[in-house]
């Protein structure tokens, strides 16, 4: 099996094999990142940019890290959309990158969709690193890779995946990666938050957490965005924690040895309450830890891929 | 093209008597056997070292450590070569620091192989000396390169190449020299 | 002014009704006869062999998008009116929301007199409903229809205010001309990009529910009712639209409405590939819809095909998929998809298509054009229907290029287009 791509641009045009040798490399990967000295030279001379058009701490610094241990060179640009002429940024700074002869561009951006035309702008290769509410392609590896830690296989879990649907692109990279792996998902939040048709890919569409929450083998919470209350998604988030908020009351109606999970940042409080987020069942410093291991291997792939689109 | 065997250059009694001598010369040349830990490279170089260090620990009733190493993040042909090279795990779960590592692989040729693991095993620490033992020496070395313990030279062409097989990942214990030759 | 004499085509026109081997004798810009064989001896009469091709009256666009005034970049009223000519329609209705909108008597005029100049076929001004097309007080609806104005539309904004709305059309009552509406709620779409549906779903972008084009249908046809005047309803894209505006007619309101060869082909599920040339208002939508278009189309409950013609520059459209402006270019392509895929798929016959582009469209806004009478205004074409040709946009004549049809591999083209009595296309080329 090759990975034989320039680009990674989500899950949903994945095989099953290309998942399964990603996930495999990111387990060589990971002894790496336990060394004292973590660092190999197989990226020398290779020039990574993280182009970020959104603020994100925790991915462009796990990106960033996978790069530099690989031995690349990296260069971080980050810039919002609002501070540029609308829309015009990403075509000029494709045009720039260029010149500067990167091998692989990360890019973050608020519109789904961007990545796609990115590559279709410049000769690099492409990481998807998030795009609008559309996918988070390593996200979703890095998720899979961790419950893989835990579980001999996916085949047969059920994992309900529990908030802001609608606007989550780690959900629907996670759709599409679970079900690829043999999971069974379901979407739990406020009917306003689940997206019309999702029932095709196929998932099961739930409303109501306390009812279905003791058929998960894994609960995977993502962060409300707070402004989503003002677009009235919801009544408020007050409201929104007594019905979704994962706290241990709640905790005790699911399986014994459930596994929670979270992509961050995590509003504590709100969606998990910290004593959830920090407790037993909680995977979610394992998934900074693989992110890294499991962005190197992407790298790597890509780097000696060299397939067509 | 297609690769024909030429000879047997080892049998299966061979690769014992040849797998105990080289474990003899290396505690012959290595009396802090406390110090001793042993790295296979990937692939055929793993089973070897398991072999040698099962040897040593008879001889010396005592076990000695055995790492795997893998060497695909170091090689220096990585982007030219095709299809893309598979990285298998690296396991090494003991410090290396003032230790004598005998690093085992199953030929030596252009030493290019010994250079990428050279580097590799100096990110995992300082050992006190590296020495390497290989099953065949088929010349034409690349680089400044040379075994400490060979269990059998064999001066190749280099169009021929050496095929090692072993038990554990071939069913067999035979070392071969085949040539590729139009059909 | 030269005479021409068509010889030996096969003439449509839907609205005599008529389909048969004619000659037709244009004179003066006028047509002067239409008969089974006209001789005519004279030298400086202009025959043209219409053997194995199709005549029909001139088509009727009532909806398209000049960039003039304003963004002439993207298109003018010179090179609007040949990519329309090129493709087959001789007459044109442009839009309002140009820079600054044709929102008074005066930008109606400087329209109207830039096309007697510069057009290379008839350009017939819309007016604003709203001032500044702003959604707040009547323009001076009068005095535009006065200088020529044929219809009025805040296309592109929808009028939100229901009750603005009302008055547009009570007082539109005295000139008799349509309102075209552009039937959608800013509140429900807000944000969209495309459809809303299991493909918005997938690729994470915000979705235009039907609903949103449908609760303003609903108004228009309840208002319709209110005030006895023509309501036109401009681009429906869904089957329930299409439902309460056949009910509608079935009541005997004056209801009319249009529809684009790109909902009548196209479904969401070209969006896929994030290109930005399938962003249109109303989006794409699913293939229920297109169906129920499709069968509306043969039902005769839509009563025009019109091509939104919508040009905008190529780094406009060069960017992320919800950035990206909205429109497509349709003038040039229209006929020729709508033959391929329409008309040769089995939809509706060439003969009613044709009725949707010439006379459909000329009674919505009481035009006398798209037929072929004599004593009407010489606007004819002549279509070989047998003509294959790929859609390349480097060839167009208009300045823009926005089209998904990029490659489409089409059979049937216009091949003269005659106006007005002048030749202004000729072997498919502009003369």
């Amino acid at each position: 099996m090759v990975l034989k791509r320039r680009h990674l641009l989500g899950i949903q045009d994945l095989k099953v094999e290309e998942m399964e040798l990603i996930l495999y490399q990111a387990k060589a990967f990971k002894e790496i990142t336990q060394r004292r000295i973590k660092k190999v030279p197989t990226l020398r001379g290779q020039t990574v940019v993280n182009l970020f058009y959104e603020p994100s701490t925790r991915t462009r610094t796990s990106f960033e890290l996978a790069a530099k241990w690989l031995s690349a060179d990296v260069v971080n640009i980050s810039t919002s959309t609002s501070s540029v002429v609308k829309g015009e940024s990403l075509r000029d700074m494709a045009k720039t990158i260029e010149a500067m002869q990167a091998d692989t561009i990360i890019l973050r951006h608020g519109q789904s969709g961007a990545p796609h035309l990115l590559s279709n702008l410049v000769s690099s290769s492409i990481v998807n690193a998030g795009d609008g509410s559309h996918e988070h392609p390593t996200q979703s590896l890095l998720d899979i890779f961790t419950l893989l830690e835990h579980r001999p296989t996916l085949n047969g879990l059920v994992v309900g995946i529990v908030g802001d649907i609608l606007h989550s692109r780690v959900a629907r990279s996670n759709i599409w990666g679970l079900t690829k792996m043999g999971a069974k998902v379901v979407v739990v939040g406020p009917p306003t938050l689940i997206p019309v048709e999702i029932e095709r890919i196929p998932v099961e569409v739930a409303y109501d957490l306390d009812k279905t929450i003791e058929r998960f083998d894994v609960l995977m919470i993502l962060r409300i965005q707070l402004e989503r209350q003002q677009s009235n998604f919801f009544p408020s988030i007050n409201e929104y924690v007594k019905f979704y908020g994962l706290n241990n009351e709640r905790l005790k109606r699911a399986k014994e040895d459930v596994l929670i999970m979270h992509p961050g940042p995590i509003n504590r409080g709100i969606e998990i309450a910290p004593e959830v987020a920090d407790g037993p069942h909680s995977v979610i410093t394992d998934q900074v830890t693989n992110g890294i291991a499991v962005r190197m291997a992407v790298l790597y792939l890509l780097a000696t891929g060299w397939g067509e689109g | 093209m297609k690769l024909f065997k030429k000879a047997e250059v080892i049998d299966e009694k061979d690769m014992a008597r040849t797998i105990s001598r080289l474990a003899h010369e290396i505690v012959e040349a290595n009396k802090k056997v406390e110090e001793l830990v042993i790295v296979g490279i990937r692939s055929r170089g793993v089973p070897l070292a398991k072999r040698i260090a099962q040897r040593i620990s008879e001889i010396e009733n005592r076990e000695i450590p055995v790492g795997i190493l893998d060497i695909t993040l170091y090689r220096d042909d990585l982007t030219l070569i095709a299809p893309q090279p598979i990285v298998r795990e690296t396991q090494i779960p003991f410090d290396i620091d003032e230790k004598t590592i005998i690093l085992v692989d199953d030929v030596l040729y252009t030493g290019r192989t010994v250079r990428s693991a050279l580097n590799a095993l100096i990110d995992f620490g300082r050992p006190h000396a590296m020495h390497l033992a290989v099953l065949i020496d088929r010349g034409h070395r690349e680089l400044p390169i040379r075994a400490d313990y060979v269990g059998k030279s064999i001066p190749t062409s280099k169009h021929e190449t050496i095929e090692v097989r072993l038990k554990e990942t071939d069913g067999a214990d035979e070392v071969l020299i085949c040539e590729l030759k139009e059909r | 002014m030269t005479k021409i004499l068509i010889k030996g085509g096969r003439a449509v026109d839907p609205a005599s009704p008529l389909d048969g081997k004619r000659d037709i004798l244009i004179e003066e810009g006028e047509i002067r006869a239409i008969e089974e064989e006209i001789r005519c001896e004279e030298p400086e009469v202009r025959v043209i062999e219409a053997e194995g091709k199709i005549v029909t009256p001139g088509l009727i666009d009532i909806h398209t998008h000049l960039r003039e005034p304003g963004r002439e970049d993207e298109e003018t009223i010179a090179t609007g009116s040949a990519a329309a000519a090129k493709g087959g329609f001789t007459t044109i209705l442009c839009m309002p929301n140009t820079e600054p909108p044709i929102d008074n008597h005066s930008l109606v005029k400087f329209i109207i007199d830039k096309s007697r100049t510069e057009a290379v076929g008839n350009v017939l001004p819309v007016g604003s409903i709203s001032k500044g097309l702003e959604g707040e007080s009547l323009s001076e609806i009068g005095q535009m229809v006065k200088g020529g104005a044929v219809a009025i539309s805040d296309d592109g904004y929808p009028v939100i205010n229901t009750e603005l709305m009302r008055r547009a059309l009570e007082y539109t009552r005295i000139f008799d001309i349509p309102v075209i509406s552009h039937c959608e709620d800013t509140n429900l779409s807000k944000d969209g990009v495309m459809n809303e549906g299991y493909v918005s779903t997938i690729l994470g972008m915000r979705g235009i529910p039907r609903a949103a084009e449908e609760v303003m249908v609903a108004r228009e046809i309840i208002l319709a009712e209110l005030t006895g005047t023509k309501v036109h309803i401009a681009h429906v894209s869904t089957k329930g639209s299409l439902a309460m505006i056949k009910e509608a007619k079935r009541r005997g309101l004056k209801v009319t409405c249009e529809v684009t060869p790109h909902h009548l082909i196209l479904t969401d599920e070209v969006v896929m590939g994030f290109d930005t040339n399938t962003r249109v208002n109303p989006p794409l939508r699913g293939r229920e819809d297109v169906d129920a278009l499709r069968e509306g189309l043969a039902e005769g409950i839509i009563d025009a095909i019109a091509t939104d013609h919508a040009p905008h520059a190529l780094n406009e459209k060069e960017l992320e998929y919800g950035l990206a402006p909205c429109g497509i270019v349709g003038l040039e392509t229209a006929l020729g998809l709508l033959l391929t895929e329409i008309v040769n798929k089995g939809v509706v016959s060439f003969f009613d298509l044709i009725a949707k582009l010439t006379i459909g469209p000329a009674r919505i806004l009481n035009l006398e054009r798209g037929r072929l009478k004599v004593g009407s205004p010489a606007d004819v074409i002549i279509i070989d229907p047998r003509e294959e040709w790929v859609v390349d946009p480097s060839r167009f004549v208009s300045k823009s290029k926005n089209t998904p049809f990029n490659g489409w591999q089409l059979k049937g083209k216009t091949v003269v287009t005659i106006i007005n009595g002048r030749i202004a296309v000729e072997n498919g080329e502009l003369v």
